[in-house]
């Protein structure tokens, strides 16, 4: 695991990936704290959110925005391997593959955890003086956003993790990184509010990996902006449910990527 | 210091319809260097990756000591391998590549810094692999396979890219692992390349076994050939021709092959035929390893 973890820290790609998250959050922190302060003050917000809500919502970008980064960082940990055939290598150190994912699985958390608290600083740092100066206040002692905020760190790590799964099953890099993309950019958004419209479905859209973590925060910006029909899992099988992605992903790679022969 | 013994057991593997290696079996044994010979495709590369669990073998098995290596403790300490040279994450240095297999193989940064300096890259430690020569990658590739301090060492095509400094220096390396009682096992195909390195050969053709033996066995396989030149050509053909030599024209003498010099040169002088010329032109190492893997089919 030690091994899997200075995997992750000796290349480049690990901080260039967290200098852009940390950036582009602070920046749609801002901008979204900034629109939404001023659209409240303009009286036209109906559909807008006040007080300990939307800071819980801005707060909460970390994952609503931001999920993106943990989990291109956690499928890079393993197309990696493939890219450059480092798998070699790697299954020479460690022929039971099952442990060689685990740890890898394993290794990435802390890695998460510290892109959660750069994401989660990143958007408060830009997003609370704006909401403190112009808005409603930056409820940073409400314990509720507190829990917002601390959610959203483990929420990022989770991700991470299911990206290595992910890319446990995906294991060409280009493909992996263009099906994150487009399934969390255009594919759940798009998926979310289209199932939340029909009843039938409605209970589907909160099993959605996206829909599940903004459950696990407790906070949505999606459910919050759609008039709020997509209701949320509890925490707690909300926490399930993500783990249940990464397991389930986990499994399929272990027993098709990691079973077939390597080279 | 006593290497495991490496054995392949009527191993076959296919890929799709391709069979691409065919009850395969041999041994290597420890404190000496084998030579894994075939021309390219003939199996090598597939056979090495079965040996070391990268690869299942479709029938047979393949043992480092009494197990396969998948099952050993802690496989890198017994079995040290390196299988390509473009294995490398680009974007790491050099140092920083032994330092993630370290914990596994159960070794010390320390251990990296020294094995580094000791397979001549210390100055280029710390810049990225994606800047490494090919002969620089092959020499990374066996520092990785030397973390472990391992009893048996595996190579894959080591001497590519190295330039001649580089082959003399791995010579020297793997004849010392060899007289300390490990297993070396190099590929290659190209058998001059490890002439002198190696002591056993084992040759495939496609991924059958054609020769397994000393080195100096497949020798005595090769024809002697004997260059002769006469100032008296026809007396010097009906000698051959009474002996039965085959001998054909070439520069201004003949070649007799399936003779020693030594006794083109006797029977020269019994006959009465004068010299100008009777070399020895060795033994065709070469020819034998193209024979044995052309006609294997």
């Amino acid at each position: 695991m030690v091994a899997e973890y200075r995997k992750l820290v000796t290349t480049r790609m690990w901080w260039v990936l967290l200098l852009a998250l940390a950036a582009y959050l602070a920046f749609i922190g801002g901008a979204l704290a900034f629109s939404i302060v001023v659209a409240a003050e303009n009286e036209q917000g109906d559909l807008m959110l006040h007080g300990v809500d939307a800071a819980a919502s801005i707060y909460g970008l970390t994952n609503a925005i931001g999920y993106v980064f943990p989990l291109v960082i956690g499928s890079l940990a393993m197309t990696t391997e493939f890219r450059h055939q480092t798998i070699t290598q790697s299954l020479l150190v460690e022929p039971r593959r099952g442990v060689f994912l685990g740890a890898k699985l394993l290794a990435t958390l802390p890695l998460g955890l510290l892109y959660g608290v750069v994401a989660t600083a990143a958007v408060v740092l830009a997003s609370a003086p704006v909401l403190a100066g112009l808005g409603d206040g930056a409820f940073l002692t409400e314990p509720d956003i507190i829990e917002v905020l601390l959610l959203s760190v483990v929420v990022t790590a989770l991700w991470a993790m299911i990206g290595v799964a992910f890319g446990s099953v995906l294991t060409n890099q280009v493909a992996a990184i263009v099906v994150i993309l487009a399934v969390t950019q255009f594919v759940e958004p798009i998926a979310r509010v289209a199932l939340g419209a029909f009843d039938a479905l409605d209970g589907v859209a909160k099993f959605l990996p996206g829909a599940a973590a903004d459950g696990l925060i407790g906070a949505s910006l999606l459910g919050s902006m759609d008039g709020g029909s997509a209701e949320l899992l509890p925490r707690w099988a909300a926490l399930l449910v993500m783990l249940a992605y990464a397991g389930i992903l986990a499994a399929i790679g272990r027993f098709t990527t990691l079973r077939r022969d390597i080279g | 210091m006593t290497g495991p013994t490496l054995a392949v057991e009527g191993v076959a593997k296919t890929f799709g319809a391709v069979r691409a290696v065919d009850d395969l079996s041999f041994t290597v044994r420890p404190g000496a260097v084998t030579g894994f010979l075939g021309p390219n495709g003939a199996g090598k590369t597939t056979t090495l990756r079965m040996l070391l669990g990268l690869t299942r073998p479709t029938a047979g098995r393949l043992l480092v000591g009494d197990r396969p290596y998948g099952e050993h403790e802690r496989p890198a300490r017994v079995v040290g391998a390196a299988l390509e040279a473009s294995s490398f994450h680009p974007g790491r240095t050099g140092l920083a590549h032994l330092e993630v297999f370290a914990p596994q193989v159960g070794v010390s940064r320390q251990r990296c810094r020294e094995l580094i300096e000791f397979v001549g890259l210390g100055p280029a430690a710390d810049r990225r692999v994606g800047g490494y020569s090919m002969g620089m990658r092959q020499r990374l590739g066996l520092a990785t396979a030397l973390l472990g301090d391992p009893p048996a060492i595996v190579l894959d095509e080591p001497a590519n890219g190295l330039d001649p400094e580089g082959i003399v220096w791995l010579r020297r390396l793997l004849r010392a692992f060899a007289d300390e009682g490990r297993t070396v096992l190099i590929s290659s195909h190209v058998l001059t390349e490890v002439q002198h390195t190696v002591d056993d050969v084992v040759i495939i053709a496609r991924g059958k076994l054609v020769h397994a033996s000393s080195l100096a066995a497949l020798a005595d396989l090769a024809e002697p050939e004997t260059y002769v030149e006469s100032p008296d050509p026809a007396a010097l053909q009906r000698l051959c021709e009474a002996r039965g030599w085959t001998a054909a024209a070439s520069d201004r003498g003949l070649l007799v092959t399936g003779v020693v010099a030594a006794e083109v040169g006797a029977a020269a002088h019994s006959a009465g035929v004068e010299l100008h010329q009777l070399a020895s032109r060795g033994v065709g190492l070469e020819d034998v390893f193209l024979r044995l893997t052309g006609g294997a089919s």
